[in-house]
């Protein structure tokens, strides 16, 4: 038999993984937005906030609870200490494909024009990370989280070069500066998504391990 | 001040069953240590080792190295007598003698040691109380109230004030706010924590955020056997052995 607290565990976790699939569901709408140019999915996203923002207050309260009702320790602490943050960070992510919605729906109302930039397949990279973060989540697999870690820095080149072919763009055609800042600022929202998924990861490597991971180490409580 | 505690190979038999199977375990001075682990696993017997109450138990007996400071708890010619006033007890149940005064319940250890100076003893009575953090609520009644008149949070801070009394250099603490509401409880936590600066404290505790709130440091025991020993934090947070994180999460025990 579960105990109530056990049970109390369990239904965070099944909320976050909920929420984590709200999130997930909301950037690829608002990459489908992107590529198909309908405003259809910029819409659904924006109506999506609000499920995502509701599921955020949700778990910050039942992990209040069971933080006081429950004092939990060792492992259990930091797995509320983990839901707590990636609580936090799912709904930035949401913000985000929110933020790429409207940039969307800014691009849609100018005409189209090529851009040298591979939005969809920076898109699939961020998606993927956010995924595979949530996965160690549900699976408490450390070694997936650390796989996502990896992924970052392949995003933030992207970023990097999205921004410097860009800015040359808006440079040599000045008519088009419109929609290639709409463009970067899509980038940028993908990149931050991508620091959000690694944060995820970074804290479930806490919750596992117990090790802290950020800033690019790795320091176990001595 | 208080004393380092270092215990070696300590184990510790009730007639033919070995309770304790060889402690090791380095207390540091002027810190509080909680000793946790289920029911039946050691902790109490370990620490009525460290004063040698355990072998105030028919066919109880331990061996081992038990040092306090430089005494040599187990060593040939200690005396159980002085190693009890320099290592002072509280219990779970507060005990005070109950026909006696307040001030006769902390004067009294002072009279079995020899104490005779009225004047002496009333100093001694007085700063006990006020370490026990009693004094302001008892002053009026130190001779017109007796001990068992004391609410139980009173009492138990009356027998802190009587194991003090004695000026040991260590206190050990067998449960001591586990029948206490919790305001009393609180307070002994408090109280704990003052007391650090002149004594070495020792608490045994089922109450694992007790012991997280009070300790610097805490063991865990189970089955007679010291299973991990550390910084109270690291125990609570991020344990290393399977066992304890086992215990302090509530998956056994």
């Amino acid at each position: 038999m579960r105990s109530r607290f056990q049970q109390g565990l369990d239904d965070l976790k099944e909320r976050l993984l909920r929420m984590g699939g709200l999130a997930e569901q909301a950037i690829d709408r608002a990459t489908e937005a992107y590529r198909t140019r309908d405003s259809k999915f910029c819409q659904m996203v924006l109506a999506g906030e609000t499920a995502i923002n509701d599921a955020e207050r949700e778990i910050d309260e039942l992990a209040l609870d069971l933080l006081a009702m429950q004092q939990p320790m060792a492992v259990d602490l930091r797995f509320i200490l983990a839901v707590l943050k990636i609580n936090a960070d799912l709904e930035r992510v949401g913000d985000q494909a929110v933020n790429i919605a409207q940039r969307v729906l800014d691009l849609i109302s100018e005409p189209e024009i090529p851009l040298p930039v591979d939005i969809p397949r920076m898109a699939d990279g961020v998606s993927t990370m956010v995924q595979r973060a949530l996965e160690s989540f549900l699976d408490g697999k450390a070694e997936v989280a650390e796989a996502v870690l990896q992924m970052d820095s392949i995003v933030d080149r992207m970023k990097d070069e999205a921004f410097v072919v860009l800015v040359q763009k808006m440079h040599d055609d000045p008519a088009c500066t419109r929609q290639a800042l709409d463009v970067l600022l899509i980038a940028r929202s993908l990149e931050r998504i991508a620091d959000h998924a690694t944060n995820i990861a970074e804290d479930v490597i806490f919750w596992v391990r117990g090790a802290d991971v950020r800033h690019g180490g790795a320091h176990y409580r001595e | 001040m208080g004393v380092g505690i270092e215990v070696r190979g300590l184990k510790a038999w009730y007639g033919k069953n070995e309770s304790l199977h060889g402690i090791d375990m380095s207390v540091p001075a002027n810190h509080v240590t909680a000793v946790i682990g289920p029911s039946g696993c050691g902790k109490s017997t370990f620490v009525r080792c460290l004063n040698r109450m355990h072998e105030t138990i028919p066919e109880a007996y331990a061996e081992g190295s038990v040092k306090v400071g430089e005494m040599d708890v187990y060593g040939g010619g200690s005396d159980p007598v002085e190693v009890r006033r320099r290592i002072g007890m509280v219990f779970q149940k507060p005990n005070p003698f109950p026909t006696m005064s307040i001030f006769d319940n902390v004067a009294a250890g002072l009279k079995l040691n020899g104490f005779r100076n009225r004047k002496q003893i009333a100093e001694l009575v007085e700063r006990s109380l006020k370490l026990a953090a009693l004094w302001e609520e008892v002053k009026d009644s130190l001779h017109k109230k007796s001990g068992a008149s004391l609410s139980g949070g009173q009492q138990q801070r009356l027998c802190i004030a009587r194991a003090l009394a004695v000026e040991p250099e260590v206190l050990l603490m067998d449960e001591p706010a586990s029948a206490l509401d919790p305001i009393s409880t609180s307070k002994i936590e408090e109280l704990i924590f003052q007391l650090k600066q002149h004594y070495t404290v020792v608490i045994v505790t089922h109450n694992m955020q007790q012991a997280a709130r009070v300790a610097e440091l805490t063991g865990f025991f189970l089955m007679g056997n010291l299973i991990e020993y550390d910084k109270t934090e690291k125990i609570f947070t991020t344990p290393a052995d399977k066992r304890t994180e086992d215990y302090v999460t509530g998956r056994f025990g």
